[in-house]
C-alpha cells in the first residue's frame, strides 16, 4: 500500500498552495468553501491549512459533527430510557452532550447504566452475555455509521436489544446550506467516508441545480489542499461540476451492499437537527417489519421537543458555519472542553472542540 | 473510548472467517472487525469504522491519486505559463 508519507509530501503541498494563491488572485471577492465533516475540520485545524490559504479563500465547517446535530429531544429519549433502568450503550462522544436538562453522563452519575461502546457490535455482545437485562443501542452517526446498525438489525439481534435510531443523512443538510442565501457559499468539499457508502450520485444536484463546485475529498492535508485547488479551478473556468479526489476509497457507485442493507432496514423521514431545525428526508427510521427493534415504540419514550440551544450558546450558528467558534462570546470563557456549554465543544468532532485544541494554530 | 465518528481507519486483512476478519492497523495492532458490508480477502486493505469494514481500498487508485496530483500540478504549470 502506498504509505501515508507520500500523501504528506511537503514539496507537493508547497506547489499546490502556490497554485491556489495564483488562482485566488484572479478573484477579488471572498471565496467561501464549506466542508461537512468533523474529520475534515480536524485535518484542516491540525495541519494549519487555513494559514496556508490566501486571505480571500475561506474554508468553513458545516454540520459535519454527527453528535453535535442530534437534537436535545433525542438525547432526552436516551436519558429517559437509562433512568427507566434500560442499559443504554452509546459512542463515547455522546456521553457529555447536553440534553434539555442533563446529559447521559449526568444520568450515569445518578446511577443509570450507560455504557460506552466502540460500535454496535459491542452492544450486541453485551446483550447476549447479559440476557437478564434490557439493552438499547443509541444509533447516532451519518451514512458512514448507519450501515453497521443495519447489519445488526438485519441479522436479528438478541431479544433484549433494541435501537434508538438517530442516524442522519448528509446531502439533505448540504441542500439546506446551499439554499441559505446569506451563507453565500461558493463550493463544497464533500465528506470522504460518507461518500464511500453513498457514492457520487447524491451530490450531483449541487453542481447541476445550484451551480456549486463539489469535490469529494480524503483526509490527508494534501487531499484538502487539492480539493480547494479543484474548486478554485472550477470557479475560474466557470464550469461547476462534481469531482472525486478520494478515488482510493470512493467508488462512483459507493458501497452497494451497504446501500441495499440500509434500504431493507430503514426508511427515510423528515427530522430535526440541533441548530438547523427540521430538514426534509434527512433521518432514518426502522421500517415497520423491524418495528420490534425500535426502542421508541417498545418503551414509549418518543419526545417531540427539547431545549437545543442553551442561553448564550452559539452552537446553532457554528454548526452552519455562519460564525467561527472564536466569534462566540462563550468560547474558551464560559465554554471550555472541561466545562462545555454546547455540543460543538463536547464532541471530538465539534468545531469548537477542535478549535479549542488547536488554538495556537488558528 | 473516544472515537471520531466520521473517521475510518485503513487496515490490512490478515484472516477472514465468515463475517469476521482479523485486521492489522499497523504497528502490531490487530482487531476483529465485521466484514458483512464488503467483499474482502486476505491481503486487502479495508477502511474500518466503528468495528465494521465499510470499503475495500484500492492500491491502484492510491497510486493513481499521486499520479493525478502530479499531473494536475503540471497542467496548471503549463496553463499559467501559456
Amino acid at each position: 500500500m502506498v504509505e501515508n508519507l507520500k500523501f504528506r509530501n511537503q514539496a507537493l503541498a508547497e506547489k499546490v498552495v502556490k497554485k491556489i494563491h495564483k488562482l485566488a488572485s484572479k478573484k477579488e471577492e471572498t471565496i467561501k468553501i464549506c466542508h461537512v465533516c468533523g474529520t475534515h475540520e480536524w485535518t484542516i485545524s491540525h495541519y494549519g491549512i487555513r494559514s496556508l490559504l490566501p486571505a480571500n479563500v475561506e474554508v468553513i465547517a458545516g454540520p459535519g459533527c454527527p453528535v453535535c446535530i442530534v437534537p436535545a429531544s433525542e438525547i432526552d429519549e436516551a436519558i429517559k430510557l437509562a433512568l427507566k433502568g434500560v442499559v443504554v450503550t452509546c459512542f463515547g462522544d455522546v456521553l457529555r452532550v447536553p440534553g434539555s436538562e442533563m446529559s447521559l453522563l449526568d444520568a450515569k452519575a445518578k446511577g443509570a447504566d450507560v455504557r460506552i461502546v466502540y460500535g454496535v457490535g459491542d452492544a450486541v455482545e453485551m446483550a447476549e452475555k447479559e440476557s437478564n437485562k434490557d439493552f438499547v443501542f443509541f444509533a447516532i452517526g451519518f451514512e458512514t455509521t448507519a450501515p453497521s446498525t443495519a447489519v445488526e438489525v438485519f441479522k436479528k439481534p438478541p431479544k433484549n436489544l433494541t435501537f434508538l435510531v438517530s442516524h442522519r443523512l448528509i446531502p439533505p443538510a448540504m441542500k439546506l446550506l446551499v439554499e441559505m442565501k446569506d451563507l453565500s457559499l461558493n463550493g463544497f468539499i464533500a465528506p470522504g467516508h460518507v461518500s464511500t457508502i453513498i457514492g457520487l450520485k447524491p451530490y450531483e444536484i449541487f453542481p447541476k441545480v445550484y451551480g456549486m463546485p463539489t469535490v469529494i475529498a480524503g483526509f490527508e492535508p494534501l487531499d484538502i489542499l487539492f480539493a480547494v485547488y479543484m474548486i478554485l479551478k472550477q470557479l475560474n473556468e466557470g464550469k461547476p461540476r462534481l469531482e472525486n479526489e478520494y478515488v482510493r476509497a470512493v467508488r462512483p457507485e459507493g458501497n452497494v451492499k451497504a446501500q441495499r442493507l440500509m434500504k431493507k432496514v430503514f426508511e427515510v423521514q423528515d427530522g430535526n437537527w440541533r441548530g438547523l431545525g427540521k430538514i426534509l428526508n434527512s433521518t432514518f427510521k426502522l421500517r415497520s417489519e423491524h418495528a420490534k427493534y425500535d426502542a421508541r415504540l417498545k418503551y414509549g419514550v418518543k419526545i417531540e421537543h427539547g431545549i437545543d440551544v442553551k442561553p448564550g450558546c452559539k452552537c446553532h450558528l457554528v454548526i452552519i458555519g455562519k460564525i467561527k467558534p472564536t466569534e462566540c462570546p462563550l468560547f474558551m470563557k464560559a465554554c471550555t472542553p472541561q466545562n462545555p456549554v454546547g455540543p460543538c465543544m463536547v464532541s471530538m468532532e465539534g468545531t469548537c472542540r477542535i478549535w479549542a485544541r488547536h488554538q495556537k494554530l488558528i | 473510548m473516544m472515537i471520531k465518528m466520521c473517521l475510518a481507519i485503513p487496515a490490512k486483512v490478515v484472516d477472514v472467517k465468515g463475517d469476521e476478519a482479523k485486521v492489522d492497523f499497523g504497528g502490531g495492532v490487530t482487531r476483529n472487525v465485521n466484514v458483512t458490508l464488503v467483499d474482502a480477502k486476505v491481503g486487502d486493505y479495508v477502511l474500518v469504522h466503528a468495528g465494521y469494514a465499510i470499503q475495500v481500498l484500492s492500491e491502484e487508485e492510491a497510486e493513481e491519486t499521486l499520479r493525478l496530483w502530479s499531473e494536475i500540478l503540471e497542467t496548471a504549470e503549463l496553463e499559467v505559463k501559456g
